[in-house]
């Protein structure tokens, strides 16, 4: 249904080092990269000032990449939820002048997007860039739970068991897509479900 | 003499009913036999008598009814209702707007007695008679919009205003046609209407946000927008789009004229004084076919524009499973002459 993108659909740039002294980096699985080829552009010293959160997703690959980078602090989380409680500590206490990027999935953009507002930084300042998986967050609009990485479209909601349409419409609050029943006129109209967000 | 308020529900039975003295004021909204977006926005200023804009804020024969769906909304759903933690003296402005214009507007009803900070609200109809002080939360049962509100037909969005955009920042959204405030909040004005189609291409929303932001106070202005819904159902939410959604399927050549209902809102806005966030009232108005047809032109001009819809906007206001009923109905009262320029009926 939704060919084309919409206004609030987020768009993501490229990774570029920022003036300052203090850049934070959350990053999970390919987003990883995302670090590495920013690193050629970076001033000497930049990464004497960098904390590097990475989740590194089941197939644990680019630690070592990201060790070579010799950051201040390196941090390996094994989930998102983990990794939130430090987070928003880290984010409370950080000073004026704190650079953060972003970069992995779309999920993970959006949730520590989500914890960054919370401690009022604007959206505008952050930086992204989306790597891996185009799989969504999607809050269902009926029961309102939050189902992970939702990679088809229709897709059931894994707290009522409506069948979803995923909408480009997005809450950078909820970090998530709208989804809305896609067969609410007529419950025996089933469309196939196909992989749209791999 | 005052107005007599109607004992009916939006639910269920669906027992609303327009009387013949509101099938009159109902503000049609097609003032030609077309229709295509517009950015039709004019001064919110005082109509003709016994039309819906002889008050500013107006209160109809539905107030009660429509106030007792909206409790039942908010005790299933109290997400309907929320503000962001710096929007409540924007809440306060909007307090003293509607308490303001619904004594000025129904004496007989309602009455602000004020001393200082000292206010004393009575709303007859509803029964309630309360003193607080105005800017005290803690001296009102509720927040100050979502009390207010309470009391007041219509949704309503207060968008605070920062960097030349509008932020849906607070709200009391119970009888929307679609949209979600839970989903929406703390959107700017372009993001909550991206699922719009053929608008931004229009540049409709740029124009739109450009004049919203330079509305001043004391001078309101307002707009009409209309959709369609099966039954009289003022809570249309998405969230409840599972529930109602299934009506649609339910249109027949027999049961047009007492399913079938235009929906119109009346959408106002207002500059707030103290919190300088401008309030969005959206009156819904809902006018059954049998009901709309008594007024010939209204169902010649209703025919041609509903025919002549493009597809892309019957879509968006899902009117796709039962517009061929529909029109097949309507067409029926139409016997192809002309219509009389502007919305009224003759």
């Amino acid at each position: 249904m939704a060919a084309k993108t919409i206004i609030s659909r987020p768009l993501y740039g490229t990774l570029s080092p920022q003036p300052g002294k203090h850049h934070l980096f959350i990053v999970d699985a390919e987003g990883a990269l995302a670090i590495t080829d920013m690193a050629g552009k970076a001033p000497p010293g930049f990464f004497d000032g960098a904390e590097i959160v990475f989740i590194p997703g089941p197939e644990g690959r680019h630690v070592a990449a990201l060790e070579a980078l010799k950051p201040a602090q390196l941090h390996i989380a094994p989930s998102f939820a983990s990794l939130l409680p430090r987070l928003k500590q880290t984010l409370t206490n950080a000073h004026m002048g704190l650079r953060l990027y972003l970069a992995g999935t779309e999920g993970l953009i959006g949730q520590a997007m989500q914890a960054a507002l919370e401690a009022g930084i604007d959206h505008t300042s952050i930086q992204t860039e989306h790597r891996g998986s185009l799989a969504r967050r999607v809050q269902c609009v009926h029961c309102k739970g939050i189902t992970e990485n939702v990679s088809t479209q229709p897709a059931l909601c894994s707290h009522c068991g409506l069948l979803l349409l995923v909408r480009d419409h997005y809450s950078r609050r909820l970090a998530a897509f709208q989804g809305v029943c896609i067969n609410a006129e007529d419950r025996s109209e089933i469309p196939p479900m196909e992989e749209a967000f791999p | 003499m005052g107005i007599t308020f109607r004992k009916e529900t939006f639910r269920d039975d669906y027992t609303f009913r327009n009387s013949p003295e509101h099938i009159r004021r109902f503000p049609f909204p097609f003032n030609e036999d077309a229709y295509m977006y517009a950015v039709n926005i004019e001064p919110h200023v005082v109509g003709p008598k016994g039309s819906v804009l002889e008050n500013l804020i107006d209160v109809d024969e539905h107030y009660v009814a429509e106030m007792q769906d909206r409790a039942l909304v908010l005790a299933e759903d109290p997400l309907r209702c929320q503000s962001l933690p710096h929007m409540t003296l924007a809440g306060w402005d909007l307090l003293e707007l509607l308490m303001e214009q619904q004594a000025l507007g129904y004496p007989e009803h309602f009455t602000l007695e004020r001393n200082g900070d000292r206010w004393r609200w009575i709303n007859r109809p509803l029964g309630i008679d309360d003193t607080f002080t105005f800017g005290d939360t803690s001296t009102l049962p509720y927040g100050p919009m979502e009390y207010i509100t309470r009391q007041s037909q219509g949704d309503f969005c207060i968008l605070d205003q920062r960097d030349g955009n509008l932020w849906m920042d607070a709200g009391m959204v119970t009888t929307q046609a679609d949209w979600s405030l839970d989903f929406d909040i703390g959107m700017n004005f372009f993001e909550w209407h991206a699922p719009v189609p053929l608008a931004h291409e229009k540049g409709i929303f740029t124009r739109a946000l450009k004049f919203l932001t330079n509305i001043q106070q004391g001078k309101p202005a307002r707009r009409l927008n209309w959709t369609m819904t099966i039954n009289p159902r003022l809570d249309t939410s998405p969230e409840n789009y599972h529930k109602w959604g299934p009506d649609r399927a339910t249109v027949t050549p027999e049961n047009v004229g007492q399913k079938v209902h235009l929906r119109v809102e009346l959408q106002s806005f207002w500059r707030l004084p103290r919190s300088n966030a401008i309030v969005f009232p959206i009156r819904c108005y809902l006018i059954k076919m049998d009901e709309l047809v008594t007024q010939p032109k209204w169902a010649r001009r209703l025919h041609r524009v509903i025919r002549d819809l493009p597809e892309e906007l019957a879509t968006y206001k899902g009117l796709t499973r039962y517009r061929p009923t529909l029109v097949e109905w309507l067409s029926k009262l139409d016997d192809g002459s002309a219509t009389s320029p502007g919305f009224g009926p003759d």
